[in-house]
């Protein structure tokens, strides 16, 4: 389990970041808290050439005020948006996803941009940005661009950004601590990525349409247009079936996944039932 | 005057071993510094069954770095072939196995080529340049394909059977024919593993000038090792050393050869370097081995009043490739065929074991062999016997156990069970707890759509393995334990035992039960072992640390303290009789008068005999063996009660409560003991809930990482309630029992009653562990669909 020979680069600013991977396109790989792509290099799962490690890039740091949205830098580590005033206040509902993320000494590593970038299915942080409705904003040496959470998660690990693209941040509509809102997982272990879990996040002042991301299941996690009728309608027997056949068209294609069908109906069920003031 | 100090044998003392392990001074094979070391990788089989057409190693062997690639065929050229028969298994088959795959690989992850180069690194990536042609064979992947009559794996044996073999008394047709229920399942019980958090390692270094051998290994027993290494390599035994230094875990993962291991001690041969092998956690999977792939038939027959009236078992045990090197495989199946209902007196008996060959790494010894497989199938035959004929499942046991005070029982599988505490232990584990509240609970919480359930599973143990069983083997291996117990100039104790510790604190152990019997304080003894050229043993297996290791230590201890009074009786001209040694003071026996110092005795006896009468030769170093010469085990036995929540809409299952009652004979130290108990129980929760390694049909792997592999954590286990019996074992001075195992022996079916007691309202019940979400969720989903109206919840 050593990792195949690479060149290891550690540039002190996003542009220089931004040239190297300009230079090396394609062949080179960011690297943020580590806790995704160490394993996959050790096992030589994967194997660039050239490893840009981020780390010391301030600018991709830290959580902003930035009026109606929340901006968290891509290198934000998950320990510190589970500390964050800003976060509690304001989207408490990322703080109860992250919660369920890992173990303390992989939340001191791991990083938010780490997470979206890996585009993980059974993630908590993908699904809760989905859920959240965020934008994320990617960055290349021509120039910046922000794209929609509802455009990024390509499919199975695969996302929108461009292989010279550095995420470098990702801007969350504010979503006060009052509006309500359901995050179930369910993870065999507690710290385990999810078996399959619901987010509900009913519309508000900053975000006009109610959003309901199922994950863990296919490839990647998607929002259900059965759950988000039933935020205002109710889970009626219609609903349900609508919701039913959602996660069984997901699930067919994903081998040994048909047992999750009951898990995902109780989820959603027990989810809803969390709405209810 | 002086009070005797408290005796060590009895007390929670700390292991002084933790104290350097947990401040990063472990001192690992893989710590250990050897000037010119290569490392070792092996390029291993991506096939299940796959015959090798041709290996190209000419790219690796020119990349930068690497000093020798060898393959299956050039290291054979430095040993014999082996194969792992166990003789007292009459018919027993096994076919011969090399260092490394030369002609056909047999499992996915059988090594094939090994690769030395100067890191870790460069050998990997030579592994990368090694081209095989393959040609793939079918592989089997599970043990009723393996017999279905189709590929044969090797020729040489006719089938894949490896070992048929029936244990019988009494007539079973007749009690299946009279009785009033029958309970008949078929349980599966999934692959795994044990993980140690230091993976196997070895470092091998080979000296041409005297063809001597030392090797370093991650390894339970060290003088198996030397006896296996100078067989199979030629070399004369006396000049190889086998030194097991800290090892990080072992559960019998360490317990037998492995081709790699001596593949790496060949490549130290051929290159006249030391050679070192660590095994990633990935490659584990696939190379370590593995443990209870079986499918047990079973059937009970009850009687109205709950008596059992007989019990059959059909064990389909499937093995993997290969019978392990040199204990072979079949520990666990005859284990299975020996133990199962062995709490109970049961008048009729039928077991047959098949021990089977197919495409994946063999099965070993892992912790309580077999044990967890006997206990799952008896008690939960019995449990639903109990709900089949509408008695309390506890009392179904009661009437039907083996009476405390036997001293001697013969079970139904014709062992001889000695001193069987059964009912003490089942009074122990529910003393203190309230049944009839949980049953209320239980009631209380089916209401909230909970499903609340308790499971009772009582065990019989082979511990502390005698000298037929292995003696009848034809293996290299000894049920005999010695200790060297040296008596320093300074009046402190050294001493060299031959059973080994891998975190379980034997050493400590060990310490304590040779500070009372010399009469010195712990502190002063130091204890060393895992090396082969110190007093031969056995190592660590079978639980014995304890009633073999620490038998051997006692005599060895006592044979000093006499000794030290013997020379002490000649320094002060006294009766040694009319002495005592007590906290390194030689006392008067009747007042307690303090006469000397043991300081000054042993300073007299190494530096000043000439102060001794004339003829006087000291002996300061005592070596003691010990051996159960003609019984093949200790019996023991123990209890577990476990209480489980199972969400009915995610399958999942949640370990509430844990209780433990065992008898361990003396209890040598209460605290070690009770996290031996403890750490059992943890692996055979893993077993119940999580671990499993899974295969295709075809044997193909599927399970790549830690991150499939579940392994309980601390945060899914519920604190383990340990009580202790004492019964003393009369066959040695120390009573000591074996405890390593109980409690992996029965976690999991104490889980999996609690489990089926929780879904019984639902009509649903559970024979295959690990029980996994999946599984719940099938067997209640069967449950509704068996019945025309569905059972639901009743409130
Ligand atoms: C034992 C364990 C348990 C875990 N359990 C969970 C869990 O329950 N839930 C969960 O969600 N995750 C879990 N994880 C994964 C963890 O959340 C990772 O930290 C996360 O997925 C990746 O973040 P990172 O900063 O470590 O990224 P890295 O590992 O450094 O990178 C991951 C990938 O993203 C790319 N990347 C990283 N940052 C950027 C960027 N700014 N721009 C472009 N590309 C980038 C990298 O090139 C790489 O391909 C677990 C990990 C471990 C080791």
């Amino acid at each position: 389990m050593k990792p195949a020979l690479f060149t290891y680069h550690r540039p002190g600013t996003l542009p220089d970041a931004l040239a190297l991977m300009a230079e090396h396109r394609g062949g080179a790989r960011v690297l943020a808290g580590g806790q995704s792509l160490m394993p996959l290099m050790a096992m030589r799962m994967t194997r660039p050439e050239q490893l840009v490690d981020i780390n010391r890039i301030d600018e991709l740091k830290g959580i902003r005020d930035t009026g109606d949205t929340l901006t968290i830098g891509a290198l934000t580590r998950y320990s510190e948006i589970l500390r964050a005033p800003l976060i509690a206040d304001s989207l408490p509902l990322l703080s109860e996803a992250i919660r369920h993320v890992a173990h303390h000494a992989i939340r001191n590593r791991g990083t938010i941009g780490g997470s979206l970038a890996l585009a993980d299915p059974s993630a908590e942080t993908p699904a809760t940005c989905l859920a959240l409705c965020a934008r994320i904003v990617a960055r290349s040496s021509a120039g910046e661009r922000e794209i929609s959470v509802d455009a990024f998660f390509e499919g199975l690990m695969s996302t929108a950004l461009a292989e010279d693209e550095i995420l470098v941040a990702v801007r969350i509509p504010k979503r006060p601590a009052k509006v309500p809102h359901a995050f179930l997982e369910f993870a065999r272990r507690k710290g385990d990525y999810a078996q399959a879990g619901i987010i509900l996040a009913p519309s508000h002042g900053g975000v006009a349409e109610n959003r309901a991301v199922v994950f863990g299941i296919g490839s990647t996690a998607r929002r259900s247009a059965a759950l988000e009728g039933a935020m205002t309608n109710g889970l009626s027997a219609e609903a349900k079936a609508a919701l039913q056949q959602e996660v069984t068209a997901i699930i067919d294609d994903d081998e040994g996944a048909a047992y999750k069908l009951p898990i995902v109906m109780t989820l959603a069920e027990r989810a809803m039932g969390r709405l209810k003031p | 005057m002086t009070t005797a100090p408290a005796p060590a044998v009895g007390q929670s003392l700390a292991r002084p071993r933790a104290k350097r392990l947990v401040t990063g001074r472990g001192r690992y094979t893989g710590d250990i510094a050897a000037k010119r070391a290569l490392q070792v990788a092996f390029f291993r089989s991506p096939h299940p069954h796959a015959r090798i057409k041709s290996i190209d190693v000419s790219a690796a062997r020119a990349l930068k770095g690497v000093v020798l690639v060898a393959t299956g065929a050039d290291v054979a050229k430095h040993c014999k072939g082996f194969a792992g028969i166990h003789r007292l298994f009459k018919g027993m088959k096994a076919a011969e196995q090399w260092p490394l795959a030369f002609d056909r690989a047999c499992w996915q992850g059988e090594p094939v080529v090994a690769v030395a180069a100067e890191t870790r690194a460069i050998a990997e990536d030579a592994l990368d340049l090694i081209e095989v042609d393959w040609e793939p064979l079918e592989g089997l992947g599970t043990p009723e394909k393996a017999i279905a009559g189709g590929t044969v794996l090797h020729e040489s044996l006719g089938d894949n059977i490896g070992y048929d073999g029936t244990t019988a008394s009494g007539d079973v047709e007749a009690a299946l024919a009279g009785a009033a229920v029958v309970i008949e399942d078929t349980f599966r019980f999934g692959r795994h593993t044990g993980v140690c958090l230091e993976p196997r390692s070895i470092l091998a270094a080979y000296d041409p000038s005297d063809d001597s051998l030392v090797v370093h290994e991650s390894h339970q027993c060290p003088a198996q090792q030397q006896a296996i290494f100078a067989d199979l390599m030629g070399l004369p035994e006396h000049r190889v050393r086998v030194v097991c230094p800290d090892v990080g875990g072992a559960f019998g993962i360490k317990q037998q050869l492995y081709g790699d291991e001596l593949a790496t001690c060949i490549v130290s041969k051929m290159t006249g370097r030391p050679a070192i092998f660590i095994a990633d956690r990935v490659e584990s999977f696939a190379s370590d081995i593995h443990a209870r792939e079986h499918v047990v038939k079973g059937q009970m027959a009850f009687a109205p009043d709950g008596r059992i009236l007989g019990l059959t078992v059909d064990d389909l045990f499937a093995v993997g490739a290969y019978s392990n090197y040199p204990r072979s495989s079949i520990g666990e199946a005859s284990h299975v065929a020996a133990l199962t209902g062995g709490p109970y007196r049961i008048p009729a008996y039928r077991a047959r074991v098949r021990m089977i060959y197919q495409n994946k790494p063999p099965v070993g010894h892992y912790r309580a062999v077999g044990h967890p497989i006997a206990c799952a199938v008896a008690e939960q035959l019995l449990d639903r016997g109990a709900r089949a004929l509408g008695l309390d499942p506890i009392a179904v046991r009661r009437i039907n156990q083996v009476p405390d005070g036997t001293a001697s029982h013969k079970s139904h599988s014709g062992f001889m069970l000695n001193g069987l505490t059964v009912e003490a232990c089942l009074g122990k584990l529910l003393a203190g707890f309230d049944m009839a509240a949980f049953r209320r609970e239980q009631q209380d919480a089916r209401k909230r759509g909970l499903l609340l359930g308790l499971g009772i599973a009582n065990f019989v143990e082979f511990t502390g393995t005698g000298a037929p069983y292995y003696g009848e083997s034809g293996a290299p291996v000894t049920a005999q334990e010695s200790c060297l117990a040296r008596l320093e100039p300074s009046g402190h104790v050294r001493c060299l035992t031959g059973t080994t510790d891998q975190g379980q604190g034997t050493d400590t152990a060990v310490g304590q039960a040779i500070a009372d019997a010399i009469g010195v304080s712990f502190d002063d003894v130091e204890v060393i072992s895992g090396d082969s050229a110190g007093p031969v043993g056995g190592g660590a297996w079978a639980s014995r640390g304890a009633s073999s290791g620490i038998e051997a230590a006692v005599r060895a201890g006592r044979a000093l303290r006499d000794e030290i009074l013997r020379l002490a009786g000649l320094i002060l001209q006294r009766k040694p009789e009319q002495m005592m040694l007590a906290g390194g003071l030689l006392c008067d026996a009747a007042s307690g008068a303090e006469l000397i110092t043991l300081r000054e005795v042993a300073t007299i006896a190494h530096y000043r005999q000439h102060l001794l009468p004339p003829g006087t030769q000291p002996e300061l170093s005592m070596t003691r063996s010990f051996v159960p010469q003609s019984q093949s085990f200790i019996t023991t036995n123990g209890v577990q009660l476990s209480v489980v929540s199972v969400d009915p809409g995610l399958g999942d299952v949640r370990l509430l409560r844990h209780r433990v009652a065992h008898d361990s004979g003396t209890v040598i130290n209460p605290m070690l003991l009770d996290e031996q108990i403890r750490g059992g129980v943890v692996q055979g929760l893993g077993a119940a809930l999580f671990e499993e390694i899974h295969y295709s049909e075809d044997a193909v792997l599927g399970t790549g990482s830690l991150m499939d592999y579940l392994l309980p954590l601390a945060t899914e286990i519920p604190d383990i309630e340990v009580a202790h019996l004492a019964t003393p074992d009369p066959g040695t001075s120390i009573g000591a029992k074996g405890a390593g195992e109980a409690g992996t022996a029965g976690a999991a079916a104490a889980v999996l009653n609690a489990v089926n007691d929780a879904l019984a309202p639902m009509g649903a019940h559970i024979s295959t562990l690990p029980i996994t979400p999946e599984r719940v969720l099938a067997a209640i989903a069967a449950a509704s669909s068996s019945h025309d109206t569905k059972p639901g919840l009743q409130g």
